[in-house]
């Protein structure tokens, strides 16, 4: 069966992308293949590991359970996107001092999560940490330094959010 | 005078050993920026997908590859027969395990397939895509065959044999007998029977095996990018099969997401890989999916061990006897062989205990599944899961506390050095001071109170005590005795470069563990130079010294030694430079923090570019008779003791919903004495990574399979690992007990978490239950078989 | 693995979407949120020659309150539906289960229509939606019909969908004055399915529960109303349900079976346990007031 390739564009990091697709092509694989972002990880390709998270138009998203074709006119930030904007670099650092990652897989995946995390819950407790992040596995750390790095990060936004107020 | 003064240099107040510092790799990490295996993109890179048999047991009859070979995009279509004329089979046995069998074993079946997922078919096509739609145009004619599924029945009378060339199913059995057993059960005041089960369960590394292989004919080099955990073993394995010289063989390791032993074998889709650039003469890649992970990643940790324990009114322990069994699928995994976790299993039962009577064997059977091998903290948790089971099985029966029985039969910290009944040879470890620690950091006689006060309420709580012990830094012992291309050594190479920054290559491997900051902190204070000024160079076989790679929990013990050692020894290169243009005596002179100094003042004398600069650039300002040799390396290996033991001790607090069977951990603690540790941060998070594991295998994870051999499970929805709202917050403690076998004292800490967190469940959740005389024994601890139990179900 | 090869087409419209299934029909497939059909073609489960991605449908994509009834467009988010205030001050059930419901990039994109058009056994929300008495609206080309959400799920992913037709809104009746709702479910892990779960929703007074609807999933190959425990709860004062008279009902009302993650025995006691769970929830719920 021959299926027709689709002419695709849309922003990934603030870049315009204009890319001819097979429908069949995930996200995670455009992202990695055509587009050489190879920081987004694929290690199910089933929506369950949570290593292909990407942010789109301000959600986080599974790479790997959409479609290239389905993102035509959307922004898509990945990890690359999000560490040269530097817009949660305190994430990245904190994770970083905390030893919160090992083999570095997971993490892109746990980053996008955290950062979502944290726009919708400036102060989550240690168990709504854990069950925001519940569905990213990581096979490494076992997990106590995420929950403290992202916990490290909302109280050190909140006390900076706090001085603003003083 | 030279040893006081490399004292002093380790261990002296501003030295890296012993300080939490973060990982200068993981930023790269952190940024997407890492570079794993499938990352790589080499031009004209073509890739492979595998036909594995649908049936357990089958005999391939034809295989019909017309219509694949004409599909889009399709470079090559491959059977067993082709791939064998360019990689030669393997048989999984090692000399030392004697009257050990396998049968011999092709990258690509050949006539047979013996478990579901084996590689039958290999489609090269220019994208995996297009080679998963050629597979489904090929046609194979199978003849089912019986198959061999549960492990005590492959020795039956009626069992089918997988290979008839071995006349049986037998792998390897051996037999301990130690002390007189007999005698101690005869006058024990208690026997204790019981049957543990340890289920089946895998490593499921998040980022599945990966290989690119690029064959260039003009210079007949083969170079191959992979995940794997020993570089210098695959070089050499690939080189042999292939029948290629070892210097022609190139592999190169670059970031690996997660390996856990599960990428310290040599598989055969792999070979077939490296076969298929051979023939074609072009970069293949593997990257296997998650489907064909669960089919084809080594599976681990399934057996069924009889044990029976002797105990005495008064709580010694005089006996422990096992009879364990396990099924390793159909061949023996190579070239590591399967038989390694029931060696541990026979050789480490009952080792932290003072008990002198010792009666086991081990029988490794195949069988028509997945096969076994090894797979982080090899055998131990089955180990620890029956040694503790049979002391708490004990205590029970005599009432008395779990820490108090412990106490009575471990080995005292007085007493070393000693050895196990089994004949173990340990060096010096720690139960007694790593019992005391945990007490106190569990609060153990409060949660007995607190307990005591559940039970009233109707809430079942229990405590779970483990010891255990741990085999870190192998020696030759393991492998290299038995004839298998695996080092025990390994080596580091450190290079002062002419702007007075350091460069270290060294053979063990870096899988987010910390290999590569551990051997940075070791070069550092050996050397007197500060962490920034250090890179680190791991994977790749033409470049590090040789080493073994990473697995034994021998990264720091050994490959931090050897840096130790190629530090101290640059560091006498440089002073000796630094004396001749200082005019002055070697042994005056001292490097801290990237400067030459005054020994006896600190003065700083000069930094270490000068050095670089001149020797590098104005050796002819130096005497005509003395060149400055600014490389030096060094290579370790731990001769006096065959491993380094390490012990500790975990402690859990849990409560079983007796309603559901679903168990919530209330607190987690755990001793470890890894002697020296070198960044405590580092081995804090090894132990509670490798406890979350041990988590996974005591609660969650099982390859489950029906009679016709088929896994059930393999998909990553139905394979349940631990994910965060599933495991505790875990607190660490050590006692450092250093090895006088080197100079650094470091031993490994990588496994030690895995290694007991299921037995101290097991015993958590049966301390649960004793009121409602319940009790599990087989893992997982399922709600399933924790209702049935206690007779819910 | 890759998914084998389709087409892709992303209709403007719910007419032209209603053209291409009636054009298409069983050789196409529905792109909702994509978090089940993705992964299926993914490890080629499923393959098809057309995918029709119905996103660009914003007429399925409302959430809107009649006189007695919210009506959720097809293609509503779980997200949206969670952090509804219609939802939660009207079917306060849908904003209980929807937590539960795998995690929250999941529940970023998937949708109410596509979980229920794929009726898996152990999802929240088909059998919410029979607890509430929701009915379905399913569209063709030319022609829409309406069906009882109770009389929509055949089997085990199977519905009473066509292959020429679309899902297109839920009409979900308001939460009436007394009337309570429970939700529980016995996961082996937090994301991920349950192994038996209970949606109910019934009148509770402080003496009795009446109109009551109880719907097991994860038990039986579509959500169960588990017709004889309700009789028997109804037959009863609230606080004294006989508990042997409860389980020989369950016993008969449910048909669990065997899997991986539980036995049937095991999904048959977890539905006794839930069963209390519910009563215990609406004794308590009552006697707040
Ligand atoms: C990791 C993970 C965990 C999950 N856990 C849970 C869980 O705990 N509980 C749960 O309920 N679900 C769970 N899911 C499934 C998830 O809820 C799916 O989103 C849902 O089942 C399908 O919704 P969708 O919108 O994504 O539909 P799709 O995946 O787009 O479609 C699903 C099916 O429905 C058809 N379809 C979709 N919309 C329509 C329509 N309007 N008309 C006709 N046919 C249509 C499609 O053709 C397809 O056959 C999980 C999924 C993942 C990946
Ligand atoms: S790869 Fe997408 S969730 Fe695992
Ligand atoms: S760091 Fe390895 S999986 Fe998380």
């Amino acid at each position: 069966m021959t299926t027709e390739k689709r002419l695709i564009s849309l922003s990934v990091n603030g870049e315009l992308q204009a890319k001819i697709v097979e429908p069949r092509m995930s996200l995670a694989d455009f992202l990695r293949i055509e587009l050489e972002l190879t920081g987004t990880h694929v290690g199910c390709e089933s929506g369950v590991c949570g290593a292909c998270t990407v942010n789109i138009n301000g959600q986080t998203a599974r790479a790997c359970t959409i479609l290239a074709v389905q993102v035509e006119g959307d922004e898509v930030t990945t990890i690359e996107g999000a560490s040269e904007s530097g817009e949660f670099r305190d994430l990245q650092d904190a994770f970083h001092a905390r030893n919160a990652l090992q083999c570095g897989f997971c993490t892109p995946g746990m980053l996008m999560m955290s950062a979502e995390l944290l726009t919708q819950n400036s102060k989550p407790c240690r168990q709504e940490i854990r069950e925001y992040l519940s569905g990213n596995y990581c096979r490494c750390t076992g997990y106590e330094a995420i929950v403290d790095a992202v916990e490290t990060v909302a109280q050190t936004r909140n006390a900076r959010v706090g001085e603003q107020d003083d | 005078m030279t040893n006081a003064s490399n004292d002093n240099h380790l261990f002296r107040p501003n030295s890296y050993i012993g300080r939490t510092v973060p990982r200068p790799n993981a930023k790269r990490l952190l940024n997407g920026r890492g570079n794993y295996t499938d990352d790589t993109k080499l031009p004209r890179m073509v890739h492979v997908a595998f036909l594995r048999s649908p049936y357990a047991h089958a005999r391939i009859n034809k295989i019909d590859k017309n219509q694949a070979i004409k599909a889009p995009g399709v470079v090559a279509v491959v059977d067993g027969h082709d791939i064998a004329e360019v990689c030669a089979p393997w048989v999984g046995v090692l000399a030392h395990l004697e009257g050990m069998k396998s049968a011999e074993q092709h990258a690509l079946a050949i006539e047979k397939a013996s478990w579901e997922g084996e590689p039958v078919v290999a489609i090269v096509a220019s994208t995996r895509a297009l080679a998963e739609d050629a597979l489904e145009l090929i046609k194979v004619e199978w003849d089912i065959l019986p198959v061999v599924t549960d492990m005590e029945a492959a020795l039956g009378e009626d069992a089918e044999i997988i290979h008839e060339s071995l006349g049986d199913n037998l792998a390897w059995r051996r037999t301990m007998d130690a002390g007189d057993v007999g005698a101690s059960f005869d006058h024990a005041a208690h026997i204790i029977e019981e049957r543990y089960i340890s289920n089946r369960h895998t490593g499921v590394c998040p980022e599945s095996r990966s290989i690119v292989a690029d064959f260039n004919s003009a210079d007949d080099q083969m170079t191959i990018y992979q995940s794997t955990q020993a570089p210098h073993m695959m070089q050499s394995l690939f080189a042999k099969h292939i029948g290629l010289d070892t210097h022609k063989v190139r592999v190169i390791c670059n970031d690996v997401g997660g390996a856990y032993g599960i990428k310290v074998h040599a598989y055969p889709d792999e070979f077939a890989t490296v076969a298929l650039s051979y023939m074609l003469g072009r970069p293949v890649k593997f990257v296997a999916d998650r489907r064909e992970s669960f089919l084809s990643d080594i599976h681990a940790r399934d057996h069924r061990i009889d044990t029976r324990v002797a105990v005495t009114a008064n709580g010694e322990i005089t006996a422990f006897e096992i009879d364990d069994w396990t099924g390793v699928g159909p061949y023996s995994a190579y070239p590591r062989t399967s038989a390694m976790e029931a060696l541990q299993v026979l050789n480490f039962t009952g080792g932290q205990y003072r008990n002198r009577n010792y009666k086991g064997r081990a029988t490794v059977v195949y069988q028509n599944k997945t096969p076994m091998s090894q797979y982080r903290a090899v055998g131990h948790p089955i180990v620890t899961m029956i040694t503790e089971g049979m002391v708490d099985d004990a205590a029970r029966a005599i009432g008395m506390d779990p820490l108090e029985i412990r106490r009575r039969n471990l080995i005292a910290d007085d007493a070393y050095p000693t050895t196990s009944a089994s004949g173990l040879p340990f060096e010096k470890l720690s139960h007694q001071a790593s019992l005391d620690k945990l007490e106190k950091m569990i609060n153990y006689a409060e949660l007995r109170k607190d307990q005591a006060a559940a039970r009233e309420r109707g809430v079942y709580r229990g405590i779970g005590i483990a010891t255990f012990i741990e085999m870190t830094n192998p020696g030759v012992a393991s492998y290299g005795v038995g004839g298998a291309p695996i080092t025990a050594q390994d080596g580091a190479t450190v290079r002062l470069d002419a702007n007075g920054n350091t460069t270290v290559a060294i053979g063990v491997t870096e899988q987010g563990q910390g290999s590569e900051t551990i051997v940075a902190q070791c070069v550092a204070s050996a050397l007197g130079i500060t962490l920034d000024s250090i890179k680190v160079i791991t994977g790749d076989t033409d470049v590090t010294p040789y080493g073994g790679g990473t697995w034994g929990s021998r990264g720091a013990g050994i490959a931090g030694e050897a840096a130790v050692q190629a530090g101290k020894a640059l560091r006498e290169n440089i002073l000796e430079v630094a004396a001749i243009m200082l005019q002055t005596d070697a042994d005056s002179l001292d490097i801290c923090e990237n400067n030459v100094i005054n020994h006896r003042d600190g003065e700083v004398r000069m930094p270490l570019s000068e050095i670089g600069r001149i020797c590098y650039f104005r050796p002819d300002t130096l005497p005509p008779d003395f060149q400055a040799e600014l490389v030096a390396t060094r290579h370790y290996v731990p001769r006096q003791y065959p491993f380094a033991f390490t012990n500790g001790v975990q402690g859990c607090y849990i409560e079983v919903d007796i309603e559901t069977g679903l168990i919530a951990f209330k607190k987690y603690c755990v001793v470890e004495d890894c002697g020296r540790v070198i960044n405590p941060q580092l081995v804090d998070e090894q132990i509670r990574g490798g406890v979350v594991q041990g988590i996974g295998g005591a609660l969650f994870e099982e390859c489950r399979y029906n009679d016709r051999g088929e896994l059930l499970n393999g998909t990553m929805s139905n394979y349940l690992l631990p994910t965060m709202t599933d495991v505790p917050d875990i607190e660490v403690a050590h006692i450092e007990t250093p090895t006088s076998e080197s100079e650094l004292g470091a031993k490994g800490a990588g496994e030690a978490g895995t290694g007991a967190a299921a037995a101290a469940i097991m015993n958590a959740i049966n301390d649960a239950l004793s009121p409602l005389g319940g009790k599990v024994t087989q893992q997982p601890f399922t709600p399933e078989r924790i209702l049935s139990a206690i007779g819910k179900i | 693995m890759k998914p084998a090869p389709f087409d892709y087409v992303k209709p403007a419209s719910l007419e032209e979407a209603l053209e291409l299934r009636r054009r298409h029909g069983a050789e196409s497939a529905i792109l909702a949120g994509g978090q089940s059909l993705v992964p299926d073609f993914n490890q080629r489960l499923r393959s098809t020659e057309t995918v029709i991605d119905i996103n660009g449908l914003s007429a399925l994509s409302s959430i809107e309150e009649s006189q007695d009834m919210i009506s959720l467009g097809a293609i509503s988010r779980y997200r949206e539906i969670e952090t509804s205030a219609l939802v939660a001050e009207h079917a306060p059930l849908l904003k209980m289960a929807i937590p539960e419901i795998g995690s929250p990039a999941i529940r970023n994109r998937g949708t109410i229509g596509g979980s229920v058009s794929m009726a898996d056994p152990g999802a929240e929300l088909p059998a919410c939606l029979c607890a509430l008495g929701a009915n379905f609206e399913l569209a063709r080309a030319g022609s829409k019909r309406m069906i009882a959400a109770q009389n929509f799920f055949t089997g085990r992913y199977e519905t009473a969908l066509d292959n020429d037709e679309i899902l297109t809104r839920i009409d979900v009746p308001k939460n009436r004055v007394g009337f309570r709702s429970a939700f529980h479910e016995i996961a082996r892990r937090k994301t991920g399915y349950a192994m038996c779960g209970v949606a109910a929703h019934g009148k509770v007074t402080h003496q009795s529960v009446q109109n009551l609807k109880m719907v097991f999933f994860g038990t039986d190959d579509t959500p169960m109303l588990a017709v004889n425990t309700i009789s028997v709860i109804e037959g009863c004062a609230i606080n004294d349900v006989p508990p042997a008279e409860l389980d020989a009902a369950l016993s008969e009302d449910l048909h669990p079976s065997d899997d991986t993650h539980g036995s049937a025995k095991l999904r048959m006691h977890y539905a006794k346990v839930l069963t209390r769970r519910v009563l215990a929830q609406f004794v308590s719920a009552h006697g707040e007031e």
